[in-house]
């Protein structure tokens, strides 16, 4: 900024910095007066409503159930507890449902772009309808009108593989180990570690000879046959606790509740919608002579999709890709309407409802999801740089 | 011939006989050939396809249209022991409440009023949203400041809305009298006669004049309270306060975010970061919940008003981003011109910037008013009576209790929101279109 000309010196009003200071100082004045008059309010109106402001309900006894939980919560655990069983709840479901949304996004998104029509236009059937309703909409329907019509426990449909389905949730075999079961577990982390080295020493090969490895029958292979090998060499210490009709209700075997199956199947498709778009956007912004040089080496589709266009694509899909993860987690709070005890039901529904503490807990409530999202994106951000085109 | 003795004895001497000719180039069966079954993964794929299709589109016509029940007065006609046949959906269902799903409990009376209020709305969204509609200015100041300031009035009514409608409608009228009079001294003579100027007149004059006849006539307009209200109408409701609402205060913020002053872009890139990082709901809460204890007893804002101001501040940070993309499009040519010609912040924004900035953003601006459209059944969580919330009320009225109840008013919803979302964006893409092809020269 260069110094005024002392010849246009005027009123300093006009002068654009002492402008800027005024106005900052209008505006900083305003929110502290506004912050004044919040505190001062909240206080007068807790203290009529005779409201004591603070966390110590944190270690009171809660006094109500929940029945999805990680860890052994019961109704004589505290409010805090509660919290954590809820912020548990809504981490599960929101992993879960950011690794099947990808999946089922990839899908539909390179569909719409197939070369079968037929393929293509159900895949943007699919898309519209699903990006134009309603998530709160889509929920209800899965939880009322496909779940809850579901057979009574008494008419439980079997699923092969011994998992049984009801207006209940579902039910899927227990799986118990013996003596002996962790050998398992060593032979399925060595097949991890060594596919992944077997996965960098085969990319170091084909970088300096051009060989191709099978990279993915190998590690299939191995992560398959070792625990297999461990598991008949060890005597087959692990058993599986079927689900059975006991009474009724279903005995035995792991409950997934209906709600977080509805949850998941609503966040899932929704989520995938918008995926789709994302994916199918950063393929079409790969340019068509990449597809040309592609099939003139002789590559076929998969290949070329796969080694080719997908690793350009990711360069322009991850940052949007990373606003749906975030998304996908924040509409997880929409659990309330099906009675998911997730972060929101239990404790912005439930413990709010039994506490009235109503600054404190919409306060927490809304920090953690702020720390939620804003450490996705830190990490996003990081991943996005490691995969930004690298340039001399 | 008979150079060709000579000539090698590679060179053919009489014609190949005909190839036949390729099966097809063009027509149905080529286009099968190259559009479904071109490799076996393709056909294979083709068959699934059809699968699911054959059998889920014919379950679904069968259920909606073919099975379903049209007329009725309660739940014997959808039910089948007393039909006496497979009965699908139960449409009678949702024309008995159809009703209660656009105007909820509102008065029967009264509801010529909520009628005005759409018929308002409609006339404005045709008069913004269509190019060809001239005067868009005044479309603007009747969307942004009439529509809102009248609707809530003659929707909630009371011994002194007529009053304040009228003060209103004076205010206005002065203001744009002043307006034309300050234009008129600057050396445009005629901007009295102007049409723009005489339908702004024309609308101003008709608020006063049904003022009046309120006032003299009939007497005052019965309060419907706002607890009453439901169905469509507070979906619109919400949807229009949060876009009447997001769209200054967006760019408000978007400008601020943009600003030298680190103050301002401070507190303007802490509310949008804030508001973005947290889910609706938890600002539904607090608006609900919060915002009674920030303020003074006798201020506790309405039950309607509280998600109205929530979903308002919420909308404004996405609205904030979505401007902001488009300020940063401006080449810096533009401002350095405006600054060249002289022209303070405040009119190189207002007339060189911002006409420009919106222009490109109104796709962004319009998927924005989508997501909010479709959020607003979120108000349901806080016990609002939207269209969503009066569906799902409806499902416990026993007079209609039926197996197919739920599945018709899941049904009628998601029409409704698909129609409205559909067509908002097919507006969005429309507005693209015409915006890239200025650039395709």
């Amino acid at each position: 900024m260069q110094a005024a000309p002392e010849t246009a010196k005027g009123s300093p009003w006009y002068d654009p910095k002492i402008r800027g200071y005024v106005y900052q100082a209008l505006l900083i004045s305003v929110v502290v007066y506004v912050g004044y008059a919040m505190v001062s309010n909240v206080s007068q109106n807790l203290a009529r409503q005779r409201i004591p402001f603070g966390i110590d309900f944190w270690d009171t006894q809660a006094g109500f159930d929940i029945n999805q939980a990680l860890f052994p919560y019961t109704a004589r655990s505290s409010y805090g507890d509660a919290f954590w069983v809820g912020l548990l709840n809504t981490l599960l479901v929101a992993a879960f449902g950011i690794i099947f949304a990808t999946v089922l996004g990839f899908l539909i998104g390179i569909a719409r772009l197939s070369r079968n029509w037929i393929v293509a236009k159900a895949a943007m059937v699919y898309v519209e309808v699903i990006r134009n309703l309603p998530l709160l909409l889509q929920l209800l329907f899965w939880y009322k009108a496909v779940l809850e019509p579901l057979p009574r426990p008494r008419d439980s449909i079997a699923i092969p593989g011994g998992a049984l389905l009801n207006n209940r949730g579902l039910y899927v075999p227990e799986p118990v180990f013996g003596a002996g079961a962790g050998l398992i577990g060593a032979a399925f982390l060595l097949a991890v570690f060594g596919s992944i080295a077997f996965y960098i020493w085969a990319k170091r090969q084909q970088a300096a000879s051009g060989r191709i490895y099978p990279i993915g029958w190998v590690s299939f292979g191995a992560l398959i046959g070792l625990p297999a090998l461990a598991y008949v060499v060890t005597g087959g210490p692990v058993s599986f606790n079927y689900p059975a009709m006991g009474g009724l209700n279903v005995r035995g075997g792991i409950t997934v509740y209906p709600e977080f199956i509805a949850l998941l199947l609503g966040l899932t498709t929704y989520t995938a919608g918008f995926i789709a778009e994302v994916v199918r956007a950063g393929i079409l912004a790969v340019s068509k002579g990449q597809w040309e040089a592609a099939d003139s080496l002789g590559l076929p589709y998969t290949r070329t999709l796969s080694n080719v266009v997908i690793p350009q694509a990711l360069r322009v899909i991850i940052p949007p890709l990373t606003s749906n993860y975030l998304n996908l987690t924040k509409n997880s709070s929409l659990a309330v309407v099906i009675g998911y005890p997730d972060l929101a039901q239990v404790f912005l529904g439930t413990v709010l409802n039994q506490t009235g503490r109503a600054i404190e807990i919409v306060g927490i409530t809304m920090a953690v999801y702020l720390t939620i999202s804003l450490l996705t994106s830190a990490f996003m951000n990081y991943y996005n740089q490691r995969m930004a085109l690298v340039e001399r | 011939m008979n150079v060709s003795a000579n000539a090698s004895a590679y060179v053919q001497a009489q014609s190949l006989p005909e190839l036949p000719a390729p099966s097809s180039t063009k027509g149905p069966i080529h286009w099968m050939r190259a559009n479904l079954f071109a490799t076996p993964a393709n056909t294979l794929m083709t068959l699934v396809a059809i699968y699911l299709i054959a059998t889920t589109v014919p379950a679904l016509f069968k259920f909606y249209v073919f099975d379903a029940v049209w007329s009725g007065t309660g739940r014997d006609a959808c039910l089948r022991d007393k039909v006496g046949r497979e009965v699908g959906a139960c449409w009678a269902f949702v024309g008995d409440r159809l009703q209660y799903f656009i105007y909820g409990s509102y008065t029967q009376a009264e509801r010529w009023r909520v009628n005005l209020v759409f018929l308002g709305f409609g006339i404005s969204i045709v008069w913004l949203l269509w190019d060809k509609v001239p005067f868009k200015s005044v479309g603007f100041l009747f969307f942004f400041g009439i529509l809102p300031i009248s609707a809530w009035m003659l929707l909630y009514g009371g011994a002194r809305a007529e009053f304040w409608f009228l003060i209103a409608g004076f205010a206005l009228l002065a203001w744009t009298i002043w307006g034309d009079l300050s234009a008129g001294r600057k050396g445009e003579p005629d901007v009295f006669t102007r049409p723009e100027s005489l339908i702004r007149y024309g609308v101003l004059a008709a608020m006063v004049l049904f003022g009046l006849y309120v006032q003299i006539g009939p007497g005052e307009l019965p309060v419907v309270e706002t607890g009453l209200w439901g169905g469509i109408l507070v979906t619109l409701l919400i949807a229009s306060a949060g876009i009447v609402f997001s769209l200054p205060f967006g760019i408000a913020l978007a400008l601020g975010r943009r600003s030298k002053l680190p103050i301002i872009k401070l507190f303007s890139v802490i509310f949008i970061e804030f508001v973005r990082g947290v889910p609706l709901i938890t600002v539904l809460f607090m608006a609900n919940v919060m915002l009674p204890l920030f303020v003074p007893q006798e201020w506790s804002p309405d039950r309607l008003l509280r998600p109205l101001i929530g979903v308002a501040l919420f909308a404004s940070a996405y609205m904030a981003e979505v401007v902001r993309g488009g300020l940063q499009a401006i080449p810096r040519g533009q401002y350095e011109g405006a600054m060249s010609l002289g022209l303070g912040y405040g009119k190189m924004m207002r007339l060189i910037v911002l006409p420009q900035a919106l222009r490109i953003v109104i796709p962004g601006i319009v998927n924005t008013f989508i997501g909010l459209f479709k959020d607003t059944t979120l108000v349901t969580i806080i016990g609002i009576f939207d269209f969503m919330k009066t569906i799902e009320a409806s499902f416990a009225d026993p007079l209609w209790a039926t197996p197919t109840t739920r599945a018709t008013g899941y049904a009628f919803a998601a029409i409704f929101y698909f129609i409205c979302c559909w067509g908002m964006s097919r507006y969005s893409i429309s507005v693209e279109e015409k915006l890239a092809a200025g650039q395709k020269r």
